[in-house]
């Protein structure tokens, strides 16, 4: 680039301390997952001595062995994978459909509908009411209950509803002439159009199923049930405390620190498979959201 | 005037005969709104009750506001909601600053091949669970092998058991959420600076600014809109912190620095089953909640054209 010529010193100091500190802030992002990997790849006495910091010492997969054969461990990454593609199949479901019907300016009662769903972004009832709501409807240890609970979310439907909105009218007219129905307009018009944001409400909706744990812990008694985030806290938070149980685990080729990174990284994996995908749409997404209703 | 009336009323039958359709498509996701999360909504009336699961809400006595009265004797209680205020507040002070500057920072960097691995990076914890961070930190501050101990003690330090130490509570929280979401929040930043216009930029040049002016003459004038509606949005949610990051962090002895109105709601609700008391302090914390953010966007319509939603 010629403008390059015009850059004083002062100028080019300044690139290099800006480059300087960021490579900072990039590295300490990245270390903690770099450290987590190591220690998983360690072997248990290695670790226990302190002398991992970067690099994986005496490397072994010990501790993925023993993770891979804990029944438990894939009880809970099934169940995640139900929660995950069951709640965001069910998400789209629910939300395209009555995006679509109120992207509709003609609808009587659009106005209504709007506001009672933008009220829920600034007043929810709470935990406790959505609790005891759920024991109501007899949804509590329920699979179904994880499903349908957190299917809509107001930011969600806006996204959908402006995105249809912005549909050029010439694409719905030339479908209506052929007598097309609102199903089939939807389905052959708006869907494909729309994929941008059908997608990016997709991956938020699979993002978020993937890390939740809150109410999946609160909701579902059933060890069965539960999904790898609730295993993960009871086996990293709730036993970190618990020293008679990580000493059981202390062998030469593992450890509780060991076993417990192996779980974390495999968890971490299928994040980091779809994430350069996701990432994209995530910052469409995150404009898009911001866009005036 | 009868008249007019009820030509208005079979106007309207007409209407909704003709988008019967639409209703239908529409009906799902009104239902599942009326379900999930308007008819929590009326369970809020326990907060008036001493309410008896086994009774439930119609059977339950009224109380007016004697669960608010108990509340607001309970020291617990208003510990919480100074912590709240507390915790937001630092994360205003401390965390609110970082996507702004990174935005700066990657904005400067000129290799377009390093600036979109950075990003990728940084942005990279958002999508990890708050579980997974946990466990981190948990990892990290052990007393035994600890990364951040093993250091103090080859300084010939004593090694210190953060996360049983009340002071250290709000440090680590606030640290480890920066490192978590400030990259992803940058994003917002970095899309106002794409829109600054370059002539701007152009003009400086030829008046022999250097990149340090450019960036504080310019580039954060320009963006200077953006950071203030996202500091309303981040005042909107003063009483809103992220209890189920909380939860996973405190423990008893840390409770005076750590525990929140939401996770005095998780306590005294979930894990133990005072529904009205907790119900009680979520309704109290959810107006205050609504007044804020009500308030919040009302500011920001008049700040800049475009309202938040």
């Amino acid at each position: 680039m010629a403008s390059f010529n015009l850059y004083s010193r002062g100028d080019k100091i300044f690139g290099w301390a800006n480059a300087i500190l960021l490579s900072l802030f990039v590295l300490s992002t990245l270390y903690p997952f770099i450290y987590v990997a190591a220690v998983s790849l360690s072997s248990g006495a290695a670790v226990t001595a302190g002398r991992v910091t970067f690099w994986p010492v005496d490397v072994t997969l010990a501790a993925y062995e023993h993770v891979l054969s804990d029944r438990m461990f894939w009880v809970a990454y099934g169940n995640t994978f139900i929660y995950t593609f069951g709640g965001t199949f069910m998400s789209l479901l629910i939300m395209i459909p009555g995006a679509y019907a109120l992207s509709r300016k003609r609808l009587r009662g659009r106005t209504f509908f709007n506001i009672a769903i933008a009220f829920t972004l600034w007043f929810h009832a709470g935990m406790i009411p959505f609790f005891l709501n759920m024991r109501d409807l007899g949804l509590l240890d329920s699979r179904f209950g994880i499903i349908i609970g957190f299917a809509a979310s107001a930011f969600n439907v806006i996204l959908l509803r402006n995105f249809f909105e912005a549909v050029p009218k010439s694409f719905e007219e030339a479908a209506k002439m052929d007598g097309a129905s609102e199903l089939q307009l939807l389905w052959k018009v708006f869907i494909p159009l729309s994929k941008p944001a059908i997608v990016t409400v997709a991956l938020f909706c699979i993002v978020s199923r993937w890390n939740g744990y809150f109410w999946a812990m609160v909701l579902l008694r059933g060890e069965e049930k539960i999904p790898l985030q609730v295993y993960l806290k009871r086996v990293i938070v709730d036993l970190n405390s618990n020293d008679e149980f990580a000493s059981s685990l202390l062998t030469a080729h593992y450890s509780f620190e060991t076993v417990t990174s192996a779980i974390m990284i495999a968890s971490i994996i299928p994040v980091l498979i779809i994430y350069p995908y996701a990432q994209r749409y995530f910052t469409k997404g995150i404009l898009l959201g911001g866009v005036k209703e | 005037m009868k008249q007019t009336y009820q030509e208005r009323l079979h106007d309207l039958w007409g209407d909704m005969r003709r988008d019967w359709q639409l209703y239908l498509l529409l009906a799902p996701m009104a239902i599942w709104f009326a379900l999930f999360l308007y008819k929590p909504m009326y369970g809020l009336v326990i907060a008036f009750q001493d309410f008896s699961i086994f009774r439930g809400i119609e059977k339950s006595p009224w109380v007016g506001f004697a669960n608010f009265v108990e509340l607001f004797q309970n020291d617990m209680f208003i510990r919480a909601f100074w912590n709240t205020i507390t915790i937001s507040g630092l994360g205003l002070i401390f965390a609110f600053p970082v996507p702004i500057i990174l935005a700066l920072m990657f904005n400067e960097v000129q290799n377009e091949v390093a600036r979109r691995w950075a990003q990728t990076i940084v942005y990279l914890p958002h999508f990890i669970s708050v579980v997974i961070v946990a466990g981190i930190v948990i990892n990290f501050l052990s007393p035994s092998i600890g990364i951040v101990n093993l250091f103090l003690k080859s300084l010939g330090l004593e090694s210190i058991y953060f996360l049983t130490q009340p002071e250290w509570f709000r440090p680590i929280f606030i640290g480890s959420s920066v490192w978590k979401e400030s990259g992803f929040e940058s994003i917002v930043y970095l899309a106002a600076i794409a829109g600054v216009s370059p002539t701007l930029y152009e003009s400086a040049r030829v008046d022999g600014a250097s990149r340090w002016q450019m960036m504080w003459r310019i580039t954060l004038p320009c963006i200077l809109p953006t950071i203030v509606i996202m500091l309303i949005i981040r005042i909107g949610n003063l009483v809103e912190v992220g209890f189920e990051y909380i939860i996973l962090l405190y423990r008893p002895s840390t409770y005076e620095s750590a525990d929140v109105v939401s996770t005095f709601i998780y306590r005294t609700g979930l894990q133990g089953t005072q529904y009205d008391l907790a119900t009680a302090a979520g309704l109290f914390n959810a107006v205050i909640a609504f007044v804020l953010v009500y308030s919040a966007n009302r500011i920001s319509r008049r700040v800049s054209s475009t309202s938040l939603w």
